[in-house]
């Protein structure tokens, strides 16, 4: 198969935009909101779902023509959680900082409902090349909003602007102390968790008037 | 902290001051995709708070007992050094797992009003992180068996609240002139930061 023509494209650019899991399918919100107090955690936390979702994705894809349909939830659970596991010992060993930060929200990635509702609609029936392709899309669509809200809630709350590294992050730019003499001050609601869901709110509502979808409700 | 009032603190906490879905954000996808009607809010509801209150206390015994680090030192003293605590997610899911399969049994056998109304929402249930967020936070909290217990059933009930909370709301405004694009899930999140708003408000009641 080629890798490149209209087809894989489409796998790849749709769950950015017209289906995005996070605003528009409506799945792994739980862990997209808690991770998104400084943008290191949601840079990483992006890198662990892609990661995740992509082995998922690929595994299951492989082994779909052995799984007996009865029992298929608690084989992907299997799969995802011995994979979660994986990604959570390796960020103890080497950023333990960041897996003290995200405590159990990595493990929490085993619930995340993107994993689990792309392995459910995507890779048990398509096979493994384009199954990757999927989980690249659906994690670079999730990691696009979960970085945007962190941004804003960063910025806004914290005054700050943080890249991940080694130890507890780098900080790429702080608001000047002269804006704050100048009667410049923080929103610290936007650090706690009302914060969060509001801008998400907002955030979805604007992905939405982009891709030109609306939901019937 | 004589013994009543601090399980009576750790409810209260669970419940009000640090709101599984509110303040944690865990459960969001089935508390925005069912909060559409209040009557199945009221059932998936009834389904957490049991499925919490059972599975905390079991995931309780396993890390106690098998997984943490010298766990295993009832077997023999060779064990002092055993860490299996990579184990937990694994282990933790499967127990959430065949706990739920088996409330959905024990349900079908006994009571069958009961589980036409709460029965659909149990398979749900398993992938709810909820759940297994209140396992790993008794882990990370260093409870007790029986803190576990009524910090489990505190956890459920404040998800019961939230969700039927939301429901009610969303009940209310379904006339209301929103914008399209907004409508369902935007608006739902908005709703959520506002009730979350006032849940924060129970913070610093120390009892």
């Amino acid at each position: 198969m080629e890798l490149f023509n209209s087809e894989s494209k489409k796998i790849i650019s749709d769950p950015i935009n017209v289906n995005n899991p996070i605003s528009l399918q409506v799945l792994g919100i739980c862990s997209a909101l808690a991770v998104t107090i400084r943008l290191d955690q949601a840079i990483i936390m992006t890198l662990a779902v892609i990661f995740v979702l992509c082995s998922s994705n690929v595994i299951l894809s492989l082994i779909r023509n052995y799984i007996p349909n009865r029992v298929r939830i608690v084989i992907m659970l299997s799969v995802i959680a011995s994979l979660v596991s994986v990604v959570d010992e390796l960020l103890k060993a080497y950023l333990y900082d960041m897996s003290k930060q995200l405590s159990v929200f990595v493990g929490l990635i085993i619930t995340n409902c993107i994993i689990m509702g792309r392995a459910e609609a995507f890779a048990l029936k398509n096979g493994p090349s384009k199954a990757f392709l999927d989980g690249i899309g659906n994690g670079f669509g999730y990691g696009l909003i979960i970085i945007i809200v962190s941004f804003f809630r960063e910025l806004f709350g914290a005054g700050t602007i943080t890249l991940p590294d080694g130890g507890a992050g780098y900080v790429l730019w702080r608001i000047p102390e002269s804006w704050y003499a100048a009667g410049y001050e923080n929103v610290g609601l936007l650090v706690l968790s009302p914060g969060a869901f509001i801008i998400l709110g907002l955030v979805i509502w604007v992905q939405r008037e982009m891709a030109g979808v609306e939901e019937d409700a | 902290m004589t013994g009543l009032e601090h399980y009576l603190s750790i409810f209260t906490k669970a419940v009000f001051i640090e709101n599984i879905v509110l303040a944690y954000f865990l459960g969001l996808c089935s508390f925005l995709a069912i909060s559409k009607k209040i009557d199945a809010s009221v059932g998936i509801g009834m389904a957490v708070i049991v499925v919490l209150t059972i599975t905390a206390p079991i995931n309780w015994v396993l890390w106690e007992f098998l997984l943490s680090k010298g766990a295993l030192v009832w077997i023999s003293d060779d064990f002092v050094d055993t860490d299996l605590g990579f184990l937990k997610l694994i282990v933790f899911i499967s127990v959430i797992a065949a706990m739920v399969q088996l409330v959905e049994m024990f349900m079908e056998r006994f009571s069958q009003s009961l589980y036409n109304s709460l029965g659909i929402f149990l398979p749900l249930i398993a992938v709810n992180c909820s759940i297994l967020g209140g396992s790993l936070f008794m882990v990370e909290r260093e409870y007790t068996i029986s803190e576990t217990v009524v910090y489990g059933f505190g956890s459920g009930v404040g998800f019961f609240l939230a969700i039927v909370a939301l429901a009610s709301i969303r009940y209310r405004i379904r006339y209301s002139n929103i914008p399209p694009r907004l409508r369902g899930v935007g608006m739902a999140m908005l709703l959520t930061g506002l009730l979350s708003m006032a849940f924060m408000a129970f913070s610093g009641i120390d009892l």
